[in-house]
């Protein structure tokens, strides 16, 4: 569940960067490394979980899909933290410096 | 248990490895920058260093998000020795396993994805120095 819902904020993001592309003053193009890198890794662990768990590996019991989701949730949220935390710091639009400097 | 790690570690040393690369272009396009034709290579052909970026913002973007969900689970503990796996010996060797196998395996499969994409530019790029001679 935690690959499935990264997965999706992976291709969300880079549809997002796409439809802006070239030009990427927003920088979506972090949230698309982030959450493909985090997508590739998960898709890893999944590969091994399945080896070990065969079929069982897609019937999650319920509340281990909540978790799971609850946690992919939250990866989402931390993604856009250090999105936003990089795109305030590095301004490319110049509007945090503008609003700090601005003469009253 | 701590199979982020690896990817760590082939951040560390793509990132220096970029560093280096990025310093020695910088070194070659102030040589070439006299040059017409260089300038115009310069152009089409994305840097190494550029490309190198990709694969660091990869790793380094996964390894945070997946450092969160072992915080998540307890495995990163915010006191010494960090992991929680570390302080006993049979979780220790687990980890250590664990590490070489999945660990090594996600290293594998985000730089062989680095690789593809490598293929996928270089075409690109090749298709764009031969439509040049044409337009001009």
């Amino acid at each position: 569940m935690t690959l499935l819902t990264t997965v999706f904020a992976a291709i969300i993001s880079t549809v997002i960067w796409y439809r802006n592309a070239p030009y990427d003053e927003m920088k979506t193009g972090i949230l698309c490394w982030m959450y493909w890198g985090a997508s590739l890794m998960w898709l890893v662990d999944a590969i091994y979980e399945y080896r070990e768990l065969g079929a069982e590996y897609f019937i999650p019991a319920p509340v281990d899909m909540l978790n799971d989701f609850y946690l992919g949730l939250s990866v989402i949220a931390l993604g856009l933290i250090i999105w936003l935390g990089i795109l305030l710091i590095s301004d490319p639009k110049g509007v945090v410096r503008a609003a700090l400097f601005k003469n009253r | 248990m701590a199979c982020f790690l690896v990817p760590v570690a082939e951040a560390v040393v793509t990132t220096v490895i970029t560093k280096v690369v990025e310093s020695k272009e910088n070194k070659q396009a102030a040589l070439k920058g006299a040059n017409d034709n260089g300038s115009l290579e310069m152009e089409n052909r994305i840097p190494f260093s550029r490309k190198l970026k990709w694969l660091n913002n990869l790793l380094w973007g996964g390894s945070a998000l997946l450092a969160f969900e072992h915080l998540w689970h307890g495995e990163i503990v915010p006191w010494f020795p960090f992991l929680s796996a570390a302080s006993d010996s049979a979780a220790a060797s687990v980890m250590l396993s664990e590490m070489a196998t999945v660990g090594v395996s996600m290293a594998a499969l985000v730089t062989a994805v680095w690789g593809v994409m490598l293929l996928v530019t270089n075409v690109m790029e090749k298709r764009v120095l031969k439509a040049q001679p044409d337009s001009n």
